[in-house]
């Protein structure tokens, strides 16, 4: 029986962009359906109603909510092929780890830089700066954070970097600048089809946060 | 080679004890370090460096940090009596619902009844305890069919929302209301219940009265903050 395979996901979304890089990674096809955040459909509501929020992937019908999840649940389930994670469970942990601590962190202080001004936006840019460099870190001499070949940190975290030049313009700073190391790693990312073809265009991202403050209001 | 286990905590913590029960429901020998937060060891600092908190787990020189995490990896290494089912689906849905249960900021359930309800008053907490309500609810129904949320049997969800057999009286009595009332939450009570008097649960709760004195010095501060606003 040939699995249904549906996403319900919003174009900017980072999160979104990591289960299309994941399916994408698995050879996967699938359905992918655009949602409007501000009229989310009934499919939607019905297969979250915890959170009611995107990504969801609806595999046979049965929906597996929360990005970092349902890219492990992938994994598990097309074990196969591309393993996005390792298979000793110390390195499990570390990848866990690392992939939390994007989820704990970017997304917020991202938000700082594009959504604030001032002394805030200032500490937002400076804590932002110190978590790439950690991760940058972690990365180390490493081609990627899976070691030779993509893995479950290198999903989490290489689809923030369509959302930078938004970071970048908004902050008035160069994340290139900064951290060197990771920029080359998200150039080589870039360079797999897997990743090229679940990112979103930079400056479409850019216009996207351009829309977003002028209806919050912020200059 | 004998296996070195250490597990950094506090004494209070009852997340952290997700950790203890795991170990010893799987019959692990470990050795427990008490931190204390206002003046962090130079060993967590070391284990840690990246969040300097508990809890944290040291397996033969080598540290898991981040509960869910630590959880994951011992469920991993000692096979015995598995927490996580084997099937993917079941997998993700208990790593979905232990997510939703969490004490970190996202969570909706500890944060609606810990940041909502427990440290506010009058209007504020009006509001925080119709969400909190919202939120149990979803719980409420995730028991159904179930004598835990594992199943027959204790699991990960079971050891994730463990917090609340124990932490959810101490901020009723502090706080002077009921938060889960038997009479809306029968399923999410009796599993307080039950959790709470299973074995190896039952002999790892920290002191009740030290858990009261804490959490209602906690209680006093944030309101007094918030009326000097």
């Amino acid at each position: 029986m040939a699995d249904e395979i549906i996403l319900l996901d919003f174009w900017p979304s980072m999160f979104g962009m990591r289960v299309r890089v994941a399916l994408a990674e698995k050879g996967l096809k699938y359905e992918y359906r655009q949602e409007d955040l501000r009229n989310k459909s009934p499919l939607l509501l019905e297969m979250n109603p915890v959170h009611k929020k995107i990504p969801v992937l609806i595999h046979n019908g049965k929906p597996i909510c929360e990005s970092l999840i349902i890219v492990q649940y992938i994994d598990e389930v097309w074990k196969d092929k591309s393993p996005l994670l390792p298979s000793d469970p110390y390195q499990r942990a570390q990848a866990r780890f690392w992939a939390d601590y994007v989820d704990k962190k970017l997304y917020e202080l991202g938000g700082k830089i594009w959504s604030t001004k001032g002394e805030e936006q200032e500490t937002g840019k400076k804590e932002f700066i110190e978590c790439l460099k950690l991760l940058e870190g972690e990365l180390g001499e490493k081609p990627y954070f899976g070691g030779e070949k993509i893995g479950f940190v290198d999903v989490a975290l290489v689809t923030f970097s369509c959302w930078f030049y938004a970071y970048e313009t908004f902050g008035n700073f160069s994340i290139e600048a900064e951290c060197p190391k990771l920029i080359a790693w998200t150039k080589r990312c870039m360079e797999k089809e897997s990743v090229s073809s679940s990112l979103e265009d930079p400056h479409k991202v850019h216009g996207f946060i351009m829309g977003m403050r002028k209806r919050f209001g912020i200059e | 080679m004998a296996e070195e286990v250490k597990l950094f905590r506090t004494w209070s913590s009852p997340f952290a004890l997700r950790i203890v029960w795991a170990l010893k429901i799987k019959g692990v020998e470990y050795e427990t370090i008490f931190e204390d937060l206002s003046n962090k060891s130079p060993s967590l600092l070391q284990y840690n460096p990246t969040h300097k908190k508990v809890p944290v787990l040291v397996h033969n020189g080598k540290p898991i940090a981040e509960s869910y995490v630590i959880l994951e990896y011992i469920d991993e290494t000692w096979k015995e009596t598995p927490l996580l089912p084997e099937d993917p689906y079941e997998k993700a849905m208990a790593r979905f619902w232990a997510k939703f249960g969490d004490d970190k900021g996202c969570s909706l359930v500890f944060t609606s009844i810990f940041w909502g309800v427990f440290v506010k008053e009058g209007k504020e907490q009006e509001e925080a305890m119709v969400e909190a309500m919202e939120n149990l609810q979803f719980l409420e129904e995730e028991l159904r069919g179930k004598k835990f949320f594992g199943g027959e049997r204790i699991g990960f969800v079971d050891l994730a929302l463990g917090w609340l057999a124990n932490l959810i009286s101490i901020l009723e009595d502090v706080a002077g209301l009921k938060i889960v009332g038997e009479d809306k939450f029968p399923l999410l009570s009796t599993w307080m219940k039950d959790f709470a008097d299973s074995p190896i649960i039952k002999d790892n709760w920290p002191p009740r009265d030290k858990m009261i004195a804490k959490f209602q010095a906690l209680r006093d501060a944030k309101l007094a903050a918030a009326a000097s606003k």
